[in-house]
């Protein structure tokens, strides 16, 4: 095969002898202990046939602790870095790039980063969850390995130059004696062209944000320019030299199974190549993408009826009653019914959040080679370790023989199709043993997506006289299926249970066990209790008495993490709950936060929030409310993302029309404190983006489904914004800190949307809105129950 | 299958098609081209939009034949990453996307619309891209890449 992949980062002749060997680039390391940038051939040949157990040496697991995994030193002094957390829209690879720069000392362009390659890279899991730069910008990983690598080069100067470390400087890849400047030794000299041969050195220090040139700076993304011009390689975009086009069949309703293919009606079809069926999985495949399609919608496939959804009229009912289920309590503190009972006054609300779907604006698509046992992928996966593993589950080779190559999709915001379209374009490979690309139809994506949780969220509180609360009980349900197929479960997502493998198994467990620990990663907890555990308290908020008890139920359709996962579900719960209770009590909504909250930098984020809105201090709803035309409001919310990654709070300004039950959203001010700031501009653009993700998904997107089947299959079945919208001025206020770590920011201002929205509808109209999507119908609805 | 004759971004090319092949396929496919992208198929979200006698034409809905003879213009027809169109240039300077897939229907469409109605208002602006779809929601930063370069025409 052409080196198409993988070329820039080898000698031509060095990727040949490579792929020879069949080795992996980590195996190389492994073995030879030899760096490949930089080497020729014969070099390269010479260290290969050398005696040794490259297979026993294979680097799993999370990350390296071996610095040359991670940082090579090319002869001409360039670096060249292995990263395994990708680039998915949200910039981290220009950040990642900045980061190695700036604790290397050399300049950007000078520094080459390879992402996501299971043959080069670092096993570093899943890109998600907001977890890549508390995992890469912090004390271990490719941080570490960049001041691991400097100060490696600042010894060997400093033994060369007979100068000692403290008097030595870096710039642009040169060590200098501060004294002298003439004494000095490039990192070329240094270890150009050879390994470190040293172990990632825990002590290694990076640098202080204050002292950065590099990282910290609104430095532009490296694929804007090719994406703008047409030239950047997509996933969609990849092509293999004899590559044929696949298409799925997807059964008709949910439940269904395969009874029969009858291949008659496609054997006229030109370009067509084979039918391939497996279990409950049909593909075909064609020279080209419309002759597949014509095959596709031709072939005459027979499936039994579904097994029936219940009515989408009851649904959150039907999840509320729903048995068996999966009972977990975060938070107990085993006072709450006592404390409800002798409150003053008990506050009680249930909010219902809807299945809704990643919508990737691309259809999911992957290309796979599978032949002589072996499999290349070409995936958008965030994923490609776990992926290597269930690729090789799907098509019954061992893992070794799998190689995952990660491109840039379609924005996936999570779990979309890229994991499942992975298994069928190899599925469809192997079936003809040539490579095959497959892009999914719409309805193909749409209908069988792992979509984010659906909720029934129950919240109750208790309030003393002085209308300071005094307990939290919050009570919820949600349903799951599959979700990231993860190292060993192919069934998470659709195509690999057609293939017949199983999701992972449903494990009911009533009544729920004692905590243990506490922890806050779905937000389940919310803000203002203390979060004590086991004598512990990693909560952020001063209200004692708490009790959050989750209940997990099968669900109806595959689920999966969809950005901010269960977490904008609860704080949706939780920042409605907290303004009712403030207007309740007739306080002004922010000051009421802040006399619950105990953290100190949800606090500043709330108060920076306050200040940049120009936020006027009165209890919600506004005073002299006329119950018609438009009016006007503001709402505020604020989330710990994940319990520990990342604060956030915004204030929504709306304009409703009374009189048409249309909401505007007007004004969007959003504070941010994710630790140091590796680049704002990117930062900037994540908070934007997520918040007006948050505001599509609040007002408009709910999965629907009839008796049967999904019926959210396009986009005018299931519309979010559009590029006419009459959109928020979104202003955002950074808060750098500097001394603190690093933390996520691409799902925080998604997360707190829903809420400050319903709070600034309420403050608006006095109509309080308790189900996502806040259609024109429910808004109605809420408006015609005012008192 | 049948012979046709396509120009594309200048370049005349003669391709052995089923004359009834999207248009977008035949870019994709047979011309490898990386501009106009399948998002949906169904001509609703813009993301194969590519731009025929000053009109932007979606792609994945337009037989190939219906385009023979025509000079059309792709993404990558417009610039280069060395020299981009003014319209690149505007959503380069303005760091004007996010997984940039959507890209190509945002620019094409704005393009299109904008050479015929240079003194365009922000309201007509936001009215041509109703069809336009970014699911990374960067419309502010779009929006405001596209009335940059609309500032361009109009002087």
């Amino acid at each position: 095969m052409k080196p198409l992949a993988v070329s820039k980062e080898l000698t031509p002749d060095a990727f040949v002898a490579l792929e020879k060997t069949g080795m992996s680039r980590r195996q190389f390391i492994a073995r030879s202990g030899a760096l490949i940038v930089g080497f020729t051939m014969a070099e390269l040949t010479t260290r290969l046939m050398a005696p040794g157990s490259a297979a026993a040496q294979r680097l799993d697991g999370a990350g390296s602790g071996r610095l040359d995994s991670w940082i090579a030193i090319g002869a001409d002094g360039n670096v060249t870095a292995y990263t395994g957390k990708c680039e998915l829209g949200q910039g981290l690879y220009t950040a990642q790039k900045q980061l190695i720069a700036e604790e290397l000392s050399v300049p950007l362009d000078r520094v080459k980063l390879i992402q996501c390659d299971t043959a080069l890279t670092p096993d570093q899991g899943t890109t998600s969850g907001a977890q890549s730069h508390p995992t890469n910008f912090n004390e271990k990983n490719l941080a570490l390995a960049s001041a691991t690598a400097r100060e490696a080069l600042l010894q060997r100067a400093s033994v060369q130059l007979g100068v000692s470390v403290d008097r030595l400087t870096v710039k642009d890849g040169v060590i200098r004696a501060q004294a002298d400047s003439s004494k000095s030794v490039s990192y070329a000299e240094l270890v150009g062209g050879r390994t470190f041969g040293v172990p990632l050195n825990p002590g290694a220090k990076r640098k202080h944000p204050s002292e950065w040139t590099i990282l910290g700076k609104p430095v532009p993304r490296e694929e804007i320019p090719a994406m703008a011009a047409g030239q950047f390689e997509f996933i969609h975009n990849v092509r293999v030299p004899g590559m044929l086009y696949g298409q799925v069949v997807r059964p008709p309703a949910v439940g269904a199974t395969l009874v029969r293919v009858d291949d008659n009606p496609v054997q006229g079809v030109p370009g067509i190549v084979k039918v391939v069926v497996k279990n409950n999985f049909v593909g075909v495949v064609a020279e080209k993408t419309w002759q597949a399609l014509q095959a596709a919608n031709k072939l005459k496939v027979t499936w039994t009826p579904g097994t029936g959804l219940p009515s989408q009229r009851d649904f959150y009912e039907h999840l509320r009653n729903q048995k068996p289920t999966r009972d977990t309590f975060l938070v107990n503190s085993k006072d709450v019914d006592e404390k409800l009972a002798s409150a003053a006054r008990v506050v009680r609300a249930t909010y219902h959040y809807p299945y809704q779907m990643h919508g990737s604006v691309g259809s999911s698509c992957a290309v796979a080679d599978v032949k002589d046992g072996k499999a290349t992928i070409w995936s958008a996966t965030q994923a490609v370790y776990p992926l290597k593993n269930t690729v090789a589950m799907v098509l019954g080779l061992p893992p070794e023989n799998v190689r995952v190559i990660f491109r840039l999709g379609s924005g996936c915001y999570g779990i979309n199709g890229a994991d499942t379209v992975s298994y069928d374009a190899a599925l469809l490979s192997q079936a003809v043993g040539k490579p095959v690309r497959v892009q999914f139809m719409r309805k193909d994506e749409m209908a069988w997506e792992n979509y984010g949780f659906a909720f029934v969220i129950d919240e109750r509180a208790g309030v003393d006289a002085t209308g300071t609360i005094t307990t939290w009980d919050h009570e919820s349900w949600a349903p799951t299926l599959g979700g990231r197929p993860g190292p060993n479960n192919p069934g998470n997502v659709i195509t690999g249970f057609l293939a017949g493998f199983q999701p992972a198994a449903f494990t009911a467990r009533t009544p729920a066990p004692e905590p243990t620990d506490f922890s806050n990663g779905s937000n389940a907890v919310p803000s203002y209790v203390t979060g004590c555990v086991g004598g512990r308290c990693g909560g952020t908020g001063a209200v004692t008495s708490q009790r959050v008890l989750t209940h997990n139920v099968k669900s109806l359709f595959w689920t999966g993490p969809l950005r901010s996962p269960a977490r904008l579900q609860n704080t949706f719960a939780h920042e409605s709950f907290m303004d009712e209770i403030a207007a309740l009590v007739k306080a002004d909504p922010v000051d009421y936060r802040l006399r619950h909250l105990r953290d100190r930098r949800l606090t500043q984020v709330m108060k920076s929030v306050a200040k940049a809105a120009n936020w006027q201090t009165r209890p919600s709803p506004r005073p002299g409310i006329r119950r018609t035309g438009i009016a006007g409001g503001r709402g505020v919310s604020c989330v710990l993302y994940e319990g520990d990654n990342g604060y956030c709070a915004m204030v929504a300004e709306v304009e409703v029309n009374q009189d048409t039950s249309e909401i505007t959203v007007k004004r969007l001010v959003i504070a941010s404190d994710c630790g140091p700031i590796s680049n704002p501009d990117g930062l900037r653009n994540q908070l934007e983006g997520g918040a007006l993700h948050g505001v599509s998904r609040t007002l408009l997107e709910e999965v629907t489904w009839d008796d049967q089947k999904v019926t959210s299959t396009d986009w005018a079945t299931y519309p979010p914004l559009f590029l006419d919208a009459n959109v928020p001025k979104i202003e955002t206020v950074l808060i750098n800190q500097s001394d603190g770590s690093t933390m996520g920011a691409g799902e925080t201002a998604t997360t707190v949307t829903a809420a400050a929205i319903a709070n600034a509808v309420f403050d608006a109209t006095g109509a309080r809105i308790r189900q996502v999507p806040f259609t024109r119908a429910r808004v109605k609805a809420a408006l015609d129950a005012r008192a | 299958m049948s012979v046709l004759n396509l120009k594309v971004n200048g370049q005349s090319h003669s391709l052995d098609v089923d004359p009834a092949t999207p248009l977008l396929y035949v870019l994709s496919d047979d011309l490898a081209l990386r501009g106009p992208k399948l998002g949906c198929g169904l001509g609703q979200c813009g993301s194969c939009t590519v731009i025929v006698k000053g009109n932007a034409i979606r792609s994945c809905i337009t037989p190939v034949d219906a385009m023979a003879g025509s000079e059309i213009t792709t993404l990558e027809g417009l610039g280069t990453i060395e020299k981009p169109h003014p319209i690149q240039k505007a959503f380069i300077d303005g760091q004007a996307m996010q997984c940039g897939f959507c890209i190509n229907g945002v620019i094409m469409t704005a393009k299109a619309f904008l050479d015929r109605n240079p003194k365009a208002t922000d309201a007509q602006i936001r009215q041509a891209m109703s069809g336009v779809l970014c699911r990374c929601h960067g419309n502010g930063r779009m929006i405001r890449a596209i009335k940059r370069y609309a500032q361009g025409v109009k002087t």
